[in-house]
């Protein structure tokens, strides 16, 4: 009977040790491997291709980049998502229901449509953004959108909002509203309630958000690659030429591996922080 | 509850305006009468619509991508439901960390995977095959089909089982008659789910599939790389539209909020 589950398990077991941990385990040891235009990749053991990326600036400004979009996308997404959790969780019946449906489905709607979405409303110095934009009198002139990591940081914004929508959601529906009516018959006023009351509570749910948007953010591909276009590369689009278009895959591999090396850094981080800080709150 | 105050409601229609303005506009586009990418403003036309015919390569892709998902979700869920059990009803050395690897393709950027599994698949001689495809579709939706198994192996209720065996059912009775209709609603909401991100997966898929066996995100992607027109356009809406559809059905089949949130997501963790 000791041996049941690990039989139940074995099937996904052999999947995951042949099909996840092999090839990662080659990729890691294709990043040693060498490379040359002519003669391919020579299954040798050395660092050159981790001393160019470590020590090239030009994938210093790359990585630079990367992580910059992904912290600015990560701010957008907390910064408008909470709210919008909040203002959701206070809605009635049949309005909540569907307002969680247009918010959260587009999480299922193909990331390349809702690129293409972005692509258009950009389009250009005449894109709808910026006719919107002069139109309330925000700004003078119109814009760069596409082809800049503005445009990256919006259109990845919208692509991952859903995610914290998700997580703060899910944080708000452990909250008890009674606290919040004892604050309000104390004599709080609501921005109190909201920021002695509410925000303390959802920030666990902010703070798991935000990792996961953080991490998505830095490993985007599709999005990056429409709205940057060809010239203004992060990481996965720079691995991704380098694989399929220089073919130097070894090159590709160290980049891949140090996006998955700094990924699992952060977000091991982020959990230990959040967990020492709110570890009352877990309790 | 308090009720929103109308700047509470001005933000929310601000908010979801933002989330549904690029899924309208290409929507919306699509319906141009014109060669080149605009609205529509007097007259609606569907020769876009019609011209995907003309694109056998965007057909092709789409049953592609349809077979790819049936089959990878139908795969995943059938390794899910055993491993689900388990997890959900022994305490044994390791549980956490079999559960932890079971969701790490969630945690695993996709573009590694996809780096992975080309380098793999190269040199096994899977290299841009189906059947490459169909194993790292498996391998990236079992979280979702694990997810939704689990949390109905954990709500099962074991005295009803208890019941159908001192009634003297054995133990292939119990399984066949008992516990796999209750963790039934679970298993196909975990292959709905498993499906609709089979569908949509591109970032892994552009790196192994090579030309003959590209799905139809990855056809859409190449395309758009190339240029832009209203033809991609009319693409996306059709993919808009099914995926709306396939949401609807399955929010009033299951509860979205409880496919995506998983209330008993985190027992297994």
């Amino acid at each position: 009977m000791k041996a049941a589950p690990y039989l139940l398990c074995l099937p996904a077991l052999v999947l995951f040790a042949g099909v996840v941990i092999v090839p990662l385990a080659m990729t890691v040891l294709l990043s040693f491997h060498d490379w040359g235009q002519y003669k391919g990749i020579e299954p040798v053991f050395i660092l050159k291709n981790w001393q160019e990326v470590l020590g090239d600036s030009y994938f210093h400004e790359m990585f630079a980049r990367t992580f910059r979009i992904a912290f600015f996308v990560t701010l957008l997404a907390a910064v408008f998502g909470a709210p919008e959790a909040y203002i959701l969780n206070r809605m009635r019946s049949p309005w909540r229901g569907i307002f969680l449906l247009m918010i959260l489905g587009p999480l299922l709607i193909s990331v390349v449509a809702r690129t293409l979405g972005w692509a258009l409303l950009f389009g250009g110095n005449s894109g709808l953004v910026n006719k919107a934009l002069m139109g309330m009198g925000l700004i003078a002139a119109p814009l760069p959108f596409m082809f800049t990591e503005t445009g990256i940081v919006v259109a990845l914004a919208h692509v991952l909002m859903p995610y914290m929508v998700l997580a703060v959601w899910a944080s708000l529906q452990r909250l008890d509203p009674q606290i919040e009516n004892a604050a309000v018959a104390l004599g709080a006023g609501p921005f109190t309630v909201l920021r002695r009351i509410v925000l303390p509570q959802v920030m666990p749910g902010i703070l798991s958000g935000a990792v996961i948007v953080f991490a998505l953010a830095a490993s985007a591909f599709a999005t990056p690659a429409i709205i940057g276009g060809r010239r203004l590369k992060v990481a996965s689009t720079l691995a991704y030429d380098e694989f399929l278009n220089t073919l130097n895959w070894p090159l590709g591999a160290a980049v891949a591996v140090l996006l998955l090396l700094a990924l699992i850094g952060i977000v091991w981080g982020a959990n230990r922080l959040v967990e020492r800080r709110y570890a009352q709150v877990f309790a | 509850m308090s009720r929103n105050g109308p700047l509470a409601l001005a933000y929310h229609t601000l908010f979801v305006a933002f989330m549904l303005a690029p899924i309208l506009v290409v929507c919306f586009v699509a319906f141009t009468p014109e060669g080149y990418l605009s609205f529509p403003t007097d007259r609606w036309s569907l020769r876009w619509f019609y011209a995907i015919a003309q694109y056998p390569e965007f057909i092709s892709a789409f049953w592609r991508s349809l077979w790819l998902g049936a089959i990878s979700s139908a795969i995943a869920v059938g390794i899910s439901v055993p491993a689900a059990l388990a997890i959900a009803r022994y305490r044994f050395p390791g549980r956490e960390a079999v559960t932890a690897l079971f969701m790490s393709p969630l945690m695993i950027p996709h573009l590694v995977l996809g780096i992975a599994f080309l380098r793999f698949f190269t040199q096994i001689g899977l290299g841009g095959t189906f059947t490459g495809l169909v194993l790292s579709h498996i391998v990236v939706v079992i979280p979702f089909a694990l997810r939704l198994t689990l949390a109905s192996a954990v709500g099962l209720d074991r005295s009803i089982e208890h019941a159908a065996v001192s009634l003297g059912a054995t133990e292939s009775v119990v399984l066949r008659r008992i516990t796999l209709p209750l963790v039934l609603p679970g298993l196909v909401s975990g292959w709905a789910l498993a499906f609709i991100n089979s569908f949509d997966e591109v970032t892994m898929t552009v790196f192994i599939a090579a030309p003959g066996t590209e799905t139809l995100p990855v056809r859409m992607f190449l395309y758009i790389q190339d240029n832009i027109d209203p033809l991609v356009t009319s693409v996306s809406a059709c993919v808009i539209a099914i995926t709306v559809v396939a949401l609807v059905l399955l929010d009033r089949a299951f509860g979205l909020e409880r496919m995506l949130v998983g209330r008993n997501a985190n027992h297994g963790r």
